[in-house]
């Protein structure tokens, strides 16, 4: 047998010799393969549901379905009932053009053969593809300690720092082969030694920043490095509460998609934080201080990649990644008030927010709070902002949003909160206060 | 004796004119080829993203000043690391399995989960090979420029000429 310089159990050893099959000991060997990659010096067992990042049936990608054959055609199944990204169509919420719809039908032509052949795998329902597979709607919510394979970045970073589960940022398929065999390489996130922190982030801002550019500052400086950040706790407060874990979501998803962050711990708030403290840190660590000075700067540093920098906005992407139900009723009640400000009834601006179907349906079934967000002419979707803009009749449209994710991965315009807020009601971005 | 110094002056010569470099071997293989260099991340979603839908291998990431516009098709990429989507490895996969995938990808740094969870994907499910050598460090990646050939040995080392 091939030296992987791993200890193998006999099982696994058994395994690789292909004594339960071909399609198993291709798994196992990819797991072992990437492991070795990075040290790893044995496999540990999950203990968890997977979650995975491939949700879109994308042209060109036949060689991850027909993989997908071969395995489903093995008779092999995930241990247990997984979760995965969000779907990329939507268009009974997401207005679309002929155009646009011409091209999401080549875009993403392997739709239906994918959801056939993730039904087979074992995922958990039709309403399972979010981001945020962790809200407690859906329920693909690890706990503290427990050892998962996921690969979507901004779920990772979540499940790792908010809720002290352990993850790798690992790559797609790989965390579904991690599913299959039941097994996780010991290395990085993973380990004790891989979840210490290299960096001190004093936040020193005179209230609590943006998430968005907080968690981008933090990405953009300690790239994949473990941070710990020091001063959010005097804005958010001890412990961990619906808006806190809100706000790191958010958070967590700007510093992974910004940098390559997949855990972070904050002081006196995440559970290792609370635990250990200051013993979390490294014996030698940077420092880096945002001051709301930074926190500008920040901003300012993002380019804008629209072709007329003053065009009115098409669309408002709100929800990426996806929204809990509580900033669902959130941004309602802040869109209505705008909007009672303007003696105004409906946007001026498409305006999509995005959460869980399953997030969704629990806001539908409060019927009177539906109402007011739709007749406001908000649409409310389960769809990824980011597949929509990998259309490219759909980016080439001035496209705005609060997401620093979205900003990274398209051409979408970045605008604070209150900027939307003021765009969505005034149908123009001309005029927002870029910062309060 | 006169064709024997000559020729060990030649070689010497030639020595001169190369430079070789050892990183650790991920994925081994014996190769020669020509090489397009990105000093920062390479983001592979974004640069195949035309590959996937047309078959074309022109670089399609704008944020790469390196790489945008140029043809990536069976290059050898020296590169610090991947980055972008964790969607990465099945694509490096996928435009691989087209065969118009790179042929090897030096690193200056440590392999990362993307790229080696493409490489290994191509590997073991679809039989093709992407040579991949990491930890060649700073000097490896300020060393290389585009067009250049190089040679990759099965101990990982690299020759370039």
């Amino acid at each position: 047998m091939e030296d992987y310089n791993m200890e193998l159990t006999h099982e696994e050893k058994e395994i690789l010799e292909g004594k339960k099959g071909e399609v198993m000991r291709k798994a196992l060997k990819s797991v072992v393969l990437y492991g070795k990659a990075f040290g790893a010096k044995r496999l540990l067992d999950i203990d968890g549901p997977v979650h995975l990042v491939t949700s879109f049936g994308m042209v060109g990608l036949d060689t991850v379905f027909d993989m997908m054959d071969e395995i489903i055609g093995a008779g092999i199944r995930t241990k247990e009932p997984f979760t995965v990204d969000p779907r990329p169509i939507d268009y009974e919420n997401v207005e679309c053009n002929e155009v646009q719809k011409k091209v999401f039908g080549v875009l993403y032509s392997n739709q239906e053969r994918y959801e056939t052949q993730l039904k087979k795998l074992g995922i958990k329902n039709d309403n399972a593809f979010t981001c945020t597979c962790y809200m407690p709607e859906v329920g693909n919510r690890p706990e503290k300690g427990q050892i998962i394979s996921w690969a979507e970045s901004s779920a990772v970073v979540f499940a790792n720092s908010v809720i002290g589960a352990r993850t790798n940022r690992n790559s797609g398929i790989i965390e579904l082969l991690c599913g299959i065999v039941g097994k996780v390489p010991e290395f990085g996130l993973v380990t004790d030694k891989g979840r210490r922190a290299k960096w001190v982030i004093q936040v020193k801002t005179s209230k609590l920043p943006n998430a968005q550019v907080l968690g981008s500052a933090i990405g953009m400086k300690v790239v994949e490095d473990v941070p710990y950040i020091i001063g959010l706790d005097k804005f958010l407060g001890k412990g961990m509460n619906n808006t806190t874990m809100d706000y790191l979501k958010d958070m967590g998803a700007a510093s992974a998609s910004n940098g390559a962050v997949g855990l972070y711990h904050v002081e006196n708030i995440t559970p290792e934080a609370v635990e250990e403290g200051r013993e979390l840190l490294e014996k030698e660590y940077n420092t880096y201080v945002v001051d709301d000075n930074e926190i500008r700067n920040i901003i300012e540093s993002y380019p804008v990649l629209w072709e007329n920098m003053n065009a009115r906005p098409a669309v408002c992407f709100i929800g990426c990644p996806h929204l809990s139900i509580d900033q669902i009723y959130d941004w309602s009640d802040k869109i209505s008030s705008a909007l009672d400000k303007k003696e105004k009834s409906k946007v001026e601006l498409n305006t999509v927010l995005s959460a869980a179907p399953d997030v969704i349906s629990k806001f539908r079934s409060d019927e009177k709070a539906y109402k007011k967000l739709t007749d406001m002419g908000v649409h409310l979707t389960y769809i990824c902002p980011l597949m929509y803009m990998s259309n490219p009749e759909c980016s080439k449209q001035p496209v705005i949003t609060n997401s620093n994710k979205l900003r990274t991965y398209s051409k979408a315009r970045f605008l604070l909160d209150q900027d939307v807020l003021y765009a969505i009601v005034n149908g123009d971005i001309k005029g927002a206060e870029k910062f309060d | 004796m006169f064709y024997m110094q000559l020729s060990m002056v030649i070689s010497r010569g030639l020595r001169n004119l190369t430079k070789n470099f050892k990183g650790r071997v991920v994925l081994g293989g014996n190769t020669t080829g020509e090489i397009i260099v990105t000093r920062q991340g390479f983001n592979v979603l974004a640069s195949y993203f035309g590959a996937l839908s047309t078959g074309s291998t022109i670089c399609s990431d704008q944020n790469n000043k390196d790489l945008y516009g140029k043809d990536l098709k069976n290059k050898i990429i020296c590169l610090p690391k991947t980055i972008g989507s964790t969607t990465g490895g099945m694509i490096l996969q996928s435009i691989t399995e087209k065969g118009i995938g790179p042929s090897a990808m030096l690193f200056s740094e440590h392999i990362d989960s993307l790229a080696a969870a493409g490489i290994i994907l191509c590997d073991v499910w679809n039989d093709r090979r992407i040579i991949a050598i990491d930890q060649l460090g700073d000097e490896f990646l300020n060393c290389v420029r585009n067009g250049q050939k190089i040679h990759i040995r099965q101990d990982g080392t690299i020759i370039v000429e």
